[in-house]
């Protein structure tokens, strides 16, 4: 019989005594010396303790369902005012105005989907060409400091990407890619529309930019280990046949593994959709839908992070509140659909 | 694990009984937030006021519609606005308002070649230019202002404030006075829907944006200007001259102001008459509960603002602030007397 | 160009894309560490660590910030890592294979990748608006939200890692089922559910959102839990976006004091389990 040794140290075949509280008495192999009666009061003292934790760990569990549950309720009762007095009319409308206390979702909403949108044109052909390069091409004494390197992307806080964005990157976009491309698709028609404007430095296309940054770690990491998955058989049989990597990857890897690399993309997807304070400092805070991408917009939650603690009045803060409710709810359905998907590929790998 | 689960609980239990012990003894530090435009003198302030006694303020600069909220919601000892609210709403929510210091809202940009005090504009234009109808600085427009210099064509980025800001009711107070069409399109208020450019958050964050965007044009309070070295604009006033923004031009239009007939200390200072007169002046109002729910913490405020009212001026002036006059300073602390009392109806401050 | 060759040009083309891609990414990494470590180390002295935020214009340190972030931290993990391991250990342990289970499970990855802006504005509803004041409590709770999931997460998938054999082994002992999780279970998956709470803590020493409207900020030292009190993140939010040149120098100083932080946190993190693992 094969013992586990993947977790842990050697198993040492007797109970030690525990003194954290849990019960005084010591079991040792040894028990014939305890009387009967200190016996059954050490086993009932054991059972009470043992009913105790149990129930302690069940309601730890329910907690977290209850947080989950709270969150909901609380958006729900604060969005409420907001909701009854404009309806569904809220989803549609792009006007924000706090004087008129006319407030309608369609911009922020419109901004959260965009950049979410574009961060994962650019960030999933670029974390699934990293997760390659990890897979099948890297010598393996590089594939551990690599994938460190790429991981530590996630641990860099949001904040962070904000300042860099707004200090560094911007000023740099608005010197060199956001002048270029105004100026090689201005007379292109159609998409000279999708590339106007001044160039602010800041903008939904920068925001965009900087969330596929942060979404790389998570997509690559998932997308790793769902290559990972693979079993070496079928890709040596396509070796075997004389394919290129290349053709293994596209015929073999990538296929397999589909489920997964979706259920990866939802949930970087999720992230995007969520993030706050990158986006806040580089959006530009503008309550407009632009046909320009280099024009500046808002997201949900960089609207709220800006809004949130200066709302004044009921019909404001529950209309900042039905746009969390928004947000909650779209990334809600993604993360769901995210986690039915990498379910279903574990089902099918056994 | 046990071992060093123990250790970390021990540390955290540490901590927590430390801080339960220690806040319990805590001294009585004012909390206060709102308007970003008084922020630089209000931290002087403290910073002197902390020397000097001990008590702290902790006062965050949210945006006046934030100082609004939130001592509405009663989560600060008091609140600070540069827009002043009407008696109405004051007696609706149980507060007092007097204003605490005045100063300016100055128009600031980024342009290659210009320096501080070349441009000039006029009120019309500027809305037109947060309008989003003047898109380029060399517009004719602001070209028949500047006769002497060469405006470059590079685009105008008008930059707002995103957050409820009292600088933002002064600033579209002024505009909507100068334009109809401004006042029809967009209005006055601390948070307005701007038609054209970029948001940011804070004096702080306009002053930052302008420094960083080629283009861009701002409208700051004058400390920000002063100390950031940004170039501002020379403003034609309501009698017809482009002044600088200074604290002679400040002091100018604050001299007109009729504090004494204003109930709940409701005056708007812009675009005031007289030759030397700023357009974009204000003032910036404290707000506090006429029964606060904590009598100490509402007495140690007004220990502060007694205070920064007789020795705070220097500290002000020397920011380009203009403090208030002796005789309204007179009768804003008897209305503290008159109207801000503790639950037996003594007032808080003893004179 | 006959077939074979064009096979093996577009191979070598989606390879130099994959180095490509590869580097293209790396290359981010190194350019914001880079900047931090250009514009953050030219404030870094020791002044920082021992003085308190200045007003503008003044010289000054972080002292209260950092103070405070570590105070918030340290309870917002002794709040949330003990629900976190008990619901995991419920998840493992008793109830495996239940219907509660499979809810939290999946409740858990929503609440780990939901956006901390509404954890935010759920703790400000619940508790600053029902307290009346802004205060580090509100804070604290809001990162023990936000830690809840990650140690759930880590504890349960170490503890499902653990084979049957040694639970089984202790019960035939006769060990109540409770000894046998705290003796057994919990001694196995140790450096697995340290490196989850680790994380934890790597992931909520530079969150904001959550802060900006249940903590505040706080210029000054404060003790008092009753009131806002002065965090890294926030701190960082203010100066970076002020215009005034030292605010601005701590907020990058502060920005790669966290980031360095947060990144020896995780290699750290990494550093146990690959010895355990090595140990085992």
């Amino acid at each position: 019989m094969r013992v586990g040794i993947d977790a842990g140290p050697h198993f040492v075949p007797h109970v030690r005594g525990i003194s954290d509280g849990m019960t005084e008495m010591t079991i040792t192999a040894n028990t014939a010396e305890k009387s009967t009666d200190q016996r059954s009061s050490a086993l009932k003292r054991q059972r009470l303790n043992d009913v105790i934790f149990r129930h302690l760990t069940r309601a730890s569990a329910i907690t977290v369902l209850l947080l989950l549950g709270g969150v909901m309720v609380s958006l729900l009762v604060g969005s409420w005012p907001a909701i009854s007095k404009f309806g569904f009319g809220f989803l549609a409308t792009e006007t924000w105005n706090p004087v008129t206390e006319q407030f309608g979702s369609l911009a922020p909403v419109y901004g959260t989907l965009v950049t979410a949108g574009i961060a994962m044109l650019i960030g999933v052909p670029v974390s699934l060409g990293i997760a390659v390069f990890l897979t099948e091409i890297c010598p393996p004494i590089l594939r551990r400091p690599i994938g460190i390197a790429v991981e530590l992307l996630a641990g860099i806080p949001s904040i962070i990407y904000g300042i860099w964005g707004l200090f560094v990157f911007a000023p740099v976009l608005q010197r060199t890619l956001q002048p270029w491309l105004i100026a090689t698709f201005h007379h292109i028609p159609g998409l000279n529309n999708l590339f106007a404007g001044p160039p602010f430095g800041i903008g939904v296309l920068t925001a965009s930019l900087i969330l596929a940054i942060m979404v790389l770690p998570f997509i690559t990491s998932i997308a790793r280990d769902v290559f990972e998955t693979v079993p070496p058989m079928l890709k040596e049989a396509a070796y075997g046949l004389g394919c290129t990597r290349w053709e293994v990857v596209r015929n073999i890897v990538i296929p397999y593994t589909r489920t997964g690399v979706i259920g990866g993309v939802m949930l970087g997807l999720g992230r995007a959709l969520g993030e706050t304070m990158a986006v806040t400092f580089v959006i530009g805070n503008a309550h407009r839908i632009s046909s320009s991408i280099l024009a500046p917009g808002t997201t949900i939650s960089a609207t709220i992070a800006n809004e949130f603690s200066e709302a004044e009045g009921a019909t404001y803060t529950s209309s900042l509140i039905a746009l969390g409710l928004i947000l909650f709810f779209i990334t809600f359905v993604v993360l769901a659909a995210a986690r039915l998907m990498l379910m279903r590929l574990e089902k099918k790998a056994g | 694990m046990t071992i060093l689960k123990r250790l970390l609980i021990g540390a955290a239990s540490l901590g927590l009984a430390t801080t339960i012990g220690l806040s319990a003894a805590s001294a009585g530090d004012i909390s206060g937030a709102g308007a970003t435009f008084p922020f630089p003198v209000y931290s002087k302030w403290a910073d002197a006021y902390k020397t000097q006694t001990g008590t702290g303020l902790n006062y965050q600069s949210i945006g006046s519609g934030g100082g609004i909220k939130q001592i509405k919601a009663n989560t600060v000892t008091f609140g600070a606005s540069d827009k002043p609210l009407k008696s109405a709403e004051l007696d609706a929510a149980g507060l007092v308002q007097w204003p605490m210091i005045m100063g300016g809202v100055v128009p600031s940009i980024n342009l290659k070649g210009i320096n501080p005090g070349d441009l000039v504009i006029d009120g019309p234009t500027l809305a037109k230019m947060y309008l989003g109808e003047i898109t380029a600085w060399n517009d004719p427009a602001i070209q028949r202002l500047n006769p002497m210099i060469k405006l470059p064509d590079t685009a105008i980025a008008p930059v707002y404030r995103s957050d409820g800001s009292g600088t933002n009711f002064l600033f579209t107070t002024y505009l909507s006075g100068v334009s109809d069409e401004f006042k029809d399109k967009v209005g006055a208020d601390a948070s307005v829907q701007w038609p054209a450019g970029i948001g940011a958050k804070g004096n702080e964050g306009v002053a930052n944006m302008v420094k960083q965007t080629d283009g861009a044009i701002g409208y700051i309070e004058y400390a920000y200007v002063k100390q950031n070295n940004l170039t501002y604009l020379k403003l034609v006033n309501k009698a017809g001259k482009a002044v600088e923004p200074k604290a002679s031009s400040f002091q100018a239009a604050a001299s007109n102001a009729d504090w004494k007939n204003a109930v709940g200390y409701y005056v708007i200072l812009t675009n005031q008459p007289g030759t030397e007169s700023w357009p974009i002046t204000g003032a910036s109002f404290i707000l506090m509960h006429q029964q606060p729910s904590d009598a100490d913490a509402a007495k140690t405020a007004l220990t502060f603002f007694d205070w920064a009212y007789k020795s705070g001026g220097d500290m002000a002036s020397a920011l380009d602030y203009i403090p208030m006059p002796p005789e309204v300073v007179a009768m804003v602390e008897q209305t503290w007397a008159d109207k801000i009392k503790d639950a037996s109806g003594n007032p808080i401050l003893k004179k | 160009m006959d077939r074979y060759k064009r096979r093996r040009l577009s191979n070598q083309l989606a390879v130099a894309a994959s180095v490509g891609t590869t580097l293209f990414g790396l290359c981010w990494l190194f350019l914001i560490l880079g900047t931090l470590l250009y514009n953050g180390l030219a404030g870094l002295s020791l002044k920082v660590f021992t003085e308190m935020t200045p007003p503008p214009g003044s010289d000054g340190g972080l002292l209260n910030a950092l103070a405070g972030t570590l105070i918030m931290t340290i309870i917002g993990v002794a709040i949330g890592a003990p629900i976190g391991v008990m619901a995991g250990t419920y998840m493992a342990e008793y109830g495996r294979h239940d219907k509660l289970t499979k809810i939290v499970r999946f409740i858990n990855d929503i609440l780990l990748s939901a956006p901390s802006i509404i954890i935010g504005l759920f703790v400000y509803e619940v508790m600053v608006v029902w307290m009346g004041h802004f205060s580090a409590w509100a804070g604290s709770v809001a990162l023990a939200i936000i830690v809840i999931p990650v140690v759930l997460r880590t504890t349960e998938d170490m503890l499902l890692l653990i084979p049957n054999a040694l639970r089984e082994a202790a019960s035939a002992l006769g060990a109540p089922r409770s000894m046998m999780i705290w003796q057994i279970a919990y001694r196995a998956a140790r450096s697995g559910m340290l490196t989850g709470i680790l994380l934890a803590v790597a992931r909520i020493s530079g969150e904001t959102a959550p802060l900006l409207f249940t903590s505040l900020n706080n210029q000054f030292w404060s003790w008092n839990m009753n009131a806002p009190m002065a965090n890294m993140p926030v701190t960082i939010f203010q100066y970076a976006l002020s215009p005034y040149p030292e605010w601005q120098q701590l907020a990058w100083t502060g920005a790669l004091i966290i980031t360095f932080s947060v990144l020896i946190l995780n290699v750290g993190a990494r550093l146990i389990v690959a010895r355990s693992q090595k140990n085992a």
